[in-house]
């Protein structure tokens, strides 16, 4: 098999039976990359020099047998991660030149176990969107159809899994950003449960929402990948105190008895029938393997697209307060001080970034507070109450990921409201905090894959894994690859 | 309508933000049809229930009192657009 077809597992094991260096594989990736690159677009930087020192360094640990599940596996970064030394940008005008003075804690793990980084990848501004058509640099290509959108706003790395630029990749996921680019671009990615992965260094959109997470080829890579990121982190006080575990321990473990709720408003009309007939599908296939599989009712699910949009762009409103042309980033000059500031933000962020900040200061301020953002707030607890009593019934919750396959670049970049709908069984899941898991479960006639959302209990990644890599084992979809157009 | 283009620049002046004509007019319509879409919620009784702001339950983290290594002072200063030696510099504030 082509080296850059590997996964991270795959790679571990060529590497530990000496079949392969690490630089080899690097290189390999860094080849693929200079093939593909120029018609995907997935990569906003691409860190060749110091991917190939990172592969030699692990290449070396490996020879003193310091090895660990990461070491010398070649990995993209979303970037909005923070990467000491490279360029992070957030896909923003207002952090174009902005070089980190620290590592974010999950790329402080990833260089403990000797990872390489190949690059940042492409995404929506800020992580607000679901196409990463709202770059301000370029426009990322689904692997599968370079006419189509690859989801976003981690739509880079999800691109980068799906054409073998990397073995693997990370994302933030805040509405779905992990899980809606994986089903467009057909690889699995998993949102961890909220405090699971901390989030220092990651560039704050939404904090009581967001979180960083795999994105990968296979279940087993995305198990390994969260087992090097995870733990308790003492720069980040939301992140769980929960011991380390090893997330693989239940793979290949049968699901006989295992019950799983299909939420009846998660089939709701207005989806593509296709993509509801691959999900059912893939359920009868669980339920095959033993799954009890039942009805189950989330009744506040028509709320959460409302719920979430207030919410995230509240937070997102305070925390982008801090782009304002004095500490990094752009600076656009004005006649006082608030004139500066008003200059350099009015140049600095795109539309749909100005527009949640607009909508964001709106819901908060004097006279709206109430209405909106506590209003969703409370909101917010329903919602997450649903889950809590649907999970006394069953132990994981299974969905599409998305109403719809990839829709065409272009399609839906004029009406957000459309964009934002796009989005309707991924969010409540981050507003509860629970963790979730998007895995290819099929194709449309024109080809484009469908992805299966389970959804699990808080903390309860290693059961979520099991079911994702039981299906995963019965109905393999990795045979199938993309073409990449023709040929330059 | 929800909010009217008056409403749009007195929240932008809050959030720093300077829209051009155009954006004023664009903005004003899609804020209004997704506030519109936001009413939804009041279809809800929550009279009564608790807000969630966060799923973790917060408690405060103590620690140590302790020097620690601080962050590299050179490599922070290198993103600032303006500075003067070990200053950030802004527009004259009075």
């Amino acid at each position: 098999m082509e080296i850059c077809r590997l996964g991270i597992g795959e790679l571990r094991e060529r590497f530990d039976r000496g079949e392969l260096s690490s630089v080899e594989a690097t290189r390999a990736f860094i080849e693929r990359i200079r093939e593909v690159d120029e018609r995907i677009r997935a990569y906003l930087t691409v860190t060749e020099e110091e991917a190939l020192e990172m592969a030699s360094r692990a290449d070396e640990m490996m020879k003193e047998g310091r090895v660990f599940p990461l070491t010398g596996v070649p990995l993209a970064i979303k970037d909005n991660i923070c990467t000491k030394g490279i360029r992070t940008t957030c896909a923003s005008r207002i952090l174009h030149n902005f070089v980190p003075p620290y590592d974010a804690t999950v790329i402080g793990r990833l260089k403990a176990q000797g990872a390489v980084i190949l690059g940042k990848t492409n995404m929506d501004e800020f992580a607000m969107g679901s196409s990463t058509e709202n770059s301000a640099f370029a426009i990322t290509r689904n692997p599968w159809d370079l006419e189509a959108i690859p989801g976003g706003s981690s739509g880079g790395s999800a691109a980068a899994v799906a054409a073998d630029e990397c073995a693997g990749a990370l994302g933030s996921d805040t509405g779905g950003s992990i899980r809606q680019p994986a089903a467009c671009c057909g690889v699995v990615g998993l949102k961890p449960t909220y405090g699971r992965v901390s989030r220092y260094g990651l560039v704050a959109f939404a904090s009581s929402l967001d979180q960083i997470g795999p994105m990968t080829k296979s279940v087993r890579d995305s198990a390994l990948l969260l087992g090097a990121i995870a733990g308790h982190d003492p720069h980040d006080s939301t992140s769980s105190p929960l011991p380390d575990e090893d997330f693989t321990r239940l793979l290949g473990e049968e699901i006989r008895g295992m019950r799983l709720g299909m939420p009846k408003e998660f089939f709701i009309e207005g989806m593509d029938p296709e993509v509801e007939e691959r999900v059912k599908e893939a359920i009868r296939v669980l339920e095959g393997l033993g799954a009890e599989v039942f009805e189950i009712s989330l009744p506040h699910t028509p709320y959460a697209v409302a719920t979430y949009y207030i919410i995230c762009t509240a937070e997102a409103s305070s925390n982008l307060a801090r782009y304002d042309g004095v500490k990094y980033g752009l600076r656009k000059e004005g006649e006082d001080l608030i004139e500066m500031y008003r200059e350099t933000r009015s140049d600095g962020f795109g539309p749909e970034v100005k527009r949640r900040i607009m909508l964001g200061t709106y819901a908060l301020s004097a006279g709206y507070y109430d209405a909106y953002y506590k209003k969703a707030s409370q909101v917010r607890t329903l919602i997450k109450e649903d889950f809590e009593k649907a999970f006394e019934r069953c132990d994981l919750i299974v969905t599409p990921t998305s109403p719809t396959a990839a829709f065409a670049i272009g399609e839906k970049i004029d009406d957000p409201l459309q964009m934002y709908l796009s989005d309707i069984f991924t969010i409540s899941v981050n507003l509860a905090g629970l963790p979730a898991l998007s895995l290819p479960c099929g194709f449309t006639q024109r080809g484009l894959p469908v992805g299966l959302q389970i959804i699990g209990k808080p903390f309860s990644e290693a059961t979520l894994l099991q079911a994702a890599y039981a299906y995963e084992e019965s109905a393999d979809f990795r045979s199938r690859r993309p073409l990449i157009g023709s040929s330059p | 309508m929800k909010i009217t283009e008056r409403e749009v620049d007195y929240v932008a002046r809050l959030a720093r933000l300077k829209l051009s004509d155009r954006e004023r007019e664009l903005f004003t319509g899609q804020l209004n049809a997704i506030l519109e879409y936001m009413e939804k919620l009041n279809e809800l009784d929550t009279e009564g229930v608790e807000p969630t702001y966060h799923v973790v339950h917060h408690t405060n983290a103590f620690r140590e009192d302790q020097v620690r290594e601080s962050s590299p002072r050179e490599e922070i200063m290198e993103n600032a657009p303006q500075r003067e030696g070990d200053f950030f510099k802004v527009p004259r504030v009075i």
